[in-house]
């Protein structure tokens, strides 16, 4: 135990003299949860819309409804004049507003042609896209029907604007995907480039050759790591209460077991790594196609995996970050326990199993 | 401080890597205290023994026996009795040379008061107590060996295994490791050491040269060069070699 110790505090005062290192495990973290809060958002479901109809008619009614039930879309109210569109923006809740132009239907039938302008608030870019995109698409869709049941070329042009950058609803999504991806980093990738560095110096033979066991120096390697993603959890959360204003519905100490556990697969992915390259290069390599690609592109985290070819959804099975994901969005929005989680728990603890055996296999093996 | 006892004795070491043989039915004897040289060019074989003989690796079939132990069987106790330095550097460079010294001090299971005082006394044996500090990315690569030969030496094992230690280092530093591995030897702890340079061979009790997996001769330095007929050891190697 002693010279686990001594072994366990040399590869504190590795992590702790390289800045570099330091700076990816804890610099990293804060960045990404702020860079993912305000840029990527992707689902449009419930969003706020509120609406400036000056001089309500038929078809603005009509338009209006079928904007509001589409299931995109909750209407908020009529705003009474458009001094009051900055304010409502300002407040946050709402993400769009509708403007029709004075004398819409009459313009209408008149002129054949009227103007809405849609304004997004374009806090992450990408949200404001979404619901512009949708909104005019909707209004296409009344327009065909009017011309279908009338036989008049009507015209509706939305004209669009962005708005600023302030919202941060987003983080209901993405707290819990960075949490999965900073611990894959952190446990995982560290882990693999700290085991195959040994590796490249030479070290790596001196202490197989001394009378520490193999699953003393991986275990002495792994703790730092352990400690430090366990930090790193804690943080996120911490963060996504503070900042984002995520809470944590269910019991925090679950949900920090489950972190613990998936830190564990992480770290027995990175140790498999390890056993099957022999330079820190193919360790970051063989982490980053393997592990970390996945994590971001197939867990669910940023692109729906519901929209993905069948094939892609069928691997997105065996990445364990899509578990977590799950996982840690029941614990923490919905408040639930493990009776509702124990299915995703058990697929997370074979597959830790499962890489742990791999790894002792590959070791075996390469001693002979 | 040579005697007749064996420390380790091998009989028909075979080790093959898929259809390639890298020991082919290696046969020697070596005895307490002495100087062993393992010679013979790149890919002869010798780092491929030397792993076996550590532990690193397992042989396909022979037997063994590493300081009274079986290499199968006696495995974890081989470790605590054997001392290694490898043909790569063996240091951590971004830690300091007393963390380094304490560090493997502590892996061999060595008590604090221990580490304490064998630390002191290694320092002060290399003159290296001015830099005790000091990272060891910041020595030249000289100190840096003979502070590794030092480290692995520190627990007093009973053999010692060397794999070309002093590659890429100069004839002079080159001079002063091989004092440190007399010393070493004067202390009664057997070395085992593979080099393919010629001239270190001579400072041998006894070597092995290798050819292609076989061992082509053993001996003495002295024996050797009267049974080829040859002035040094780099004419017994060519002619052996040929």
């Amino acid at each position: 135990m002693k010279r686990f110790r001594g072994f366990v505090i040399k590869e504190f005062n590795h992590i702790l003299r390289d800045f570099r290192t330091l700076l990816i495990l804890f610099g990293m973290p804060v960045i990404q949860l702020l860079v993912f809060g305000y840029v990527v958002t992707n689902e449009l479901k419930d969003i706020r819309v509120a609406v400036y109809d000056p001089e309500g008619d038929r078809y603005t009614r009509e338009i209006t409804s079928k904007i509001m039930s589409s299931g995109y879309f909750v209407f908020d109210g009529y705003l009474e004049n458009e001094g009051q569109i900055e304010e409502k923006f300002r407040e946050g809740n709402i993400k769009q507003v509708i403007l029709f132009e004075p004398g819409f239907g009459r313009k209408l039938m008149r002129e054949e042609s009227a103007g809405i302008q849609l304004l997004a608030d374009a806090s992450d870019a990408n949200t404001a896209n979404l619901v512009v995109n949708y909104t005019s698409a909707i209004i296409q869709d009344y327009m065909m029907d009017l011309r279908k049941n009338s036989g008049v070329r009507f015209q509706i042009v939305p004209e669009v604007r962005m708005l600023y950058n302030e919202n941060m609803e987003g983080a209901f999504m993405f707290v819990p995907g960075v949490m999965a991806l900073i611990l894959m980093i952190v446990s995982a990738l560290m882990t693999s480039i700290t085991i195959t560095r040994e590796k490249e110096l030479g070290t790596m033979e001196t202490l197989l050759v001394s009378p520490l066991r193999p699953r003393q120096i991986v275990l002495g390697k792994v703790t730092p790591y352990v400690i430090l993603s366990f930090i790193n959890a804690l943080t996120i959360v911490a963060m996504g209460y503070f900042v984002f204003g995520l809470p944590v519905q269910g019991s925090l100490g679950l949900l920090l077991l489950e972190c613990l556990l998936f830190i564990s697969v992480a770290l027995s992915l990175g140790i498999f790594v390890s056993t099957m390259v022999d330079t820190q290069q193919m360790a970051m390599f063989f982490s980053m196609i393997l592990l970390l690609l996945p994590t971001i592109l197939l867990s669910g985290f940023i692109f729906p995996v519901e929209n993905m070819p069948v094939i892609l959804q069928w691997l997105s099975y065996i990445v364990p970050a899509k578990y977590f994901i799950i996982i840690v969005k029941s614990i923490m929005l919905k408040g639930t326990g493990m009776a509702f989680v124990w299915k995703e728990t058990l697929v997370l603890l074979l597959m830790l199993l499962l890489f742990i055996g791999a790894s002792v296999k590959r070791f075996k093996i390469r001693l002979e | 401080m040579k005697s007749e006892k064996t420390v380790i004795k091998v009989r028909d070491l075979v080790k093959k890597f898929g259809d390639f043989t890298a020991n082919d039915h290696l046969n020697f004897e070596v005895y307490e205290g002495e100087i062993f040289g393992f010679l013979g060019a790149n890919g002869a074989g010798k780092t491929t023994a030397l792993r076996i003989l550590c532990g690193l690796s397992l042989p396909t079939s022979g037997e063994i026996s590493v300081a009274g132990l079986n290499v199968y069987s006696g495995r974890d106790m081989i470790k605590r009795r054997i001392g290694y330095m490898s043909q790569k550097f063996s240091l951590y460079e971004d830690l300091q040379v007393h963390e380094n010294i304490r560090l493997y001090a502590g892996i061999y299971g060595l008590s604090r008061k221990e580490i304490r005082l064998r630390t002191d006394h290694l320092l002060d044996t290399l003159g290296l107590e001015p830099v005790r500090n000091k990272r060891i990315s910041e020595l030249p690569l000289g100190w840096r060996q003979k502070l590794a030969f030092s480290v692995a030496v520190i627990h007093r094992p009973s053999i010692v295994f060397l794999d070309e230690p002093t590659g890429g280092v100069d004839p002079i530093t080159r001079r002063q490791f091989w004092d440190l591995i007399y010393d070493a030897s004067h202390d009664g702890i057997t070395v085992f050491v593979t080099t393919h340079y010629m001239d270190e061979a001579e400072y041998c009790d006894r070597v092995c040269i290798m050819e292609a997996g076989r061992i082509e001769a053993i001996g003495s330095p002295a024996e050797l060069k009267a049974k080829y007929h040859a002035t040094n050891m780099d004419e017994v190697f060519i002619k052996i070699a040929r």
